[in-house]
């Protein structure tokens, strides 16, 4: 089973927080839950590096502010949602 | 308020002394007022100290308030709910700790500080990153020791992060080994407080007798030598022993406080610790706090742009330094750049690498 980047990325989501679907991920902004903080923050990167088996600059680390600036950050690295 | 964006976008060792001061006045008259509006306890102080802005010429015009203050009253300026992490400065058994109030804002405004202050040092490619330090400094993820938050902070600048300290702070050889397997022929970041390098990492790898292949490592370490210089180790003979038991030849130090974190200053090349777009120095004279030349020993002042939720912007050190020079470091970089000396006599032990006290004999 192929399974879309969309809904890889939205996985990464669901581990890195502990959420209960991928549907809870859409509205997340950084420090909008409990467990998106800078801790988690990290966590998320890890698993979204490993995913797409891509590296992020330290910029787009740090712009990486929400669920949806995300998806435009991995554009650039050639992940197409 | 100026933006501070368009700061965070300049270059961060770029700025010559007039451009730097007319920028400094500026956002110093902001955050002043910022704070005075906000901030009860910062308003009494100011205004006891008869502050008048209007009558401000020089950077050194703004009120300072000493860093023992925050050890004594909750000082912030914004609302408690919008408070998102609260970080405790490191002070020993016995002794207070301050407390600083962080916001969303100021929280991302450190990481970028950080970020681009060491990136002009070590590149923008994130590295293959150790910290020599264990994973449980990060057990409760709302309150961070001063230690826990220069280790997050750091943690973006690298990849693979691995802590290489277990809980009880003995040197995990087998996960360092094979990190450094993993990442034979690349450049690596090595972050810790110099303290933690020199006992934990340093002397457990000469007990051991062995030897890492880390010739490609960058090592960034701070926190303070007082533990250092009780057994007579001096910067030069860190450097050595590093050398000695792994191969390292490029190791950095920062001087910062939890006061304002991620504005830090890193040492260059030279030996000397430079300010940078985000903050600056003074030096003041300890008897009457008037301003020291170049090469006159004094107390630190630290200012940064930074704090937002929490008057922290000026403030005036138990750290004794001097200045070394303006806009003439061989290293290139423009700014002040200073020194430091240690700590007034009777001032508090303090320091993220020289609190943590060993609990197993």
């Amino acid at each position: 089973m192929v399974i879309s980047n969309l809904e890889k990325y939205k996985n990464c989501f669901v581990e890195a927080f502990a959420l209960a679907d991928g549907a809870q991920a859409e509205s997340l902004k950084y420090q909008s839950i409990q467990e998106w903080d800078s801790v988690g923050h990290m966590a998320l990167m890890a698993l979204l590096e490993d995913n797409f088996g891509i590296l992020l600059d330290t910029d787009d680390i740090i712009d990486f502010a929400s669920y949806e600036a995300g998806k435009e950050i991995l554009r650039k690295y050639d992940v197409a949602m | 308020m100026f933006d501070f964006d368009e700061i965070a976008s300049l270059k961060p060792f770029a700025l010559d002394r007039e451009a730097k001061e007319s920028l400094f006045l500026r956002a110093l008259g902001d955050l002043t007022a910022f704070h005075r509006q906000r901030c009860g306890d910062y308003r009494r102080i100011v205004d006891g100290l008869g502050f008048d802005a209007s009558r401000v010429r020089d950077v050194l015009d703004f009120p300072f308030i000493p860093a023992g203050l925050f050890k004594m009253r909750d000082l912030s300026s914004v609302d408690r709910s919008l408070v998102i992490k609260t970080v405790t400065s490191s002070g020993t058994t016995g002794q207070a700790a301050s407390r600083i109030f962080l916001d969303r804002n100021t929280a991302a405004s450190q990481t970028k500080a950080l970020v681009r202050i060491v990136s002009d040092f070590i590149g923008n490619k994130r590295l293959p990153m150790l910290i020599v330090d264990s994973r449980d400094v990060l057990k409760n993820r709302a309150s961070f020791s001063a230690r826990g938050a220069g280790i997050l902070g750091f943690s973006m600048l690298g990849r693979d992060v691995t802590y290489i300290l277990d809980e009880r702070m003995d040197l995990d050889f087998n996960a360092t080994e094979s990190f450094l397997e993993r990442h034979a022929g690349e450049d690596i970041l090595l972050f810790g407080f110099t303290f933690m390098i020199w006992e934990y990492l340093y002397k457990a790898l000469r007990r051991a007798g062995k030897w890492l292949p880390i010739e490609r490592g960058v090592m960034i370490h701070g926190g303070g030598w007082k533990k250092l210089q009780s057994e007579a180790v001096s910067p030069d003979a860190f450097k050595d022993a590093l050398r000695d038991v792994c191969g390292l030849r490029r190791v950095y130090n920062y001087y910062g406080t939890a006061e304002q974190t991620g504005s830090i200053f890193m040492e260059c090349c030279e030996g000397r610790l430079h300010c940078s777009v985000f903050s600056d120095i003074a030096i003041r004279d300890h008897r009457d706090f008037s301003p020291c030349q170049v090469g006159t020993s004094g107390l630190i002042e630290m200012i940064s742009l930074l704090p937002r939720s929490y008057p922290g912007h000026v403030i005036l050190t138990e750290d004794l330094g001097r200045l070394t020079g303006i806009d003439d470091c061989p290293c290139g970089r423009l700014g002040k750049t200073f020194s430091v000396e240690g700590r007034i006599p009777r001032a508090e032990t303090r320091g993220c690498s020289d609190t943590y006290e060993k609990r197993h004999a």
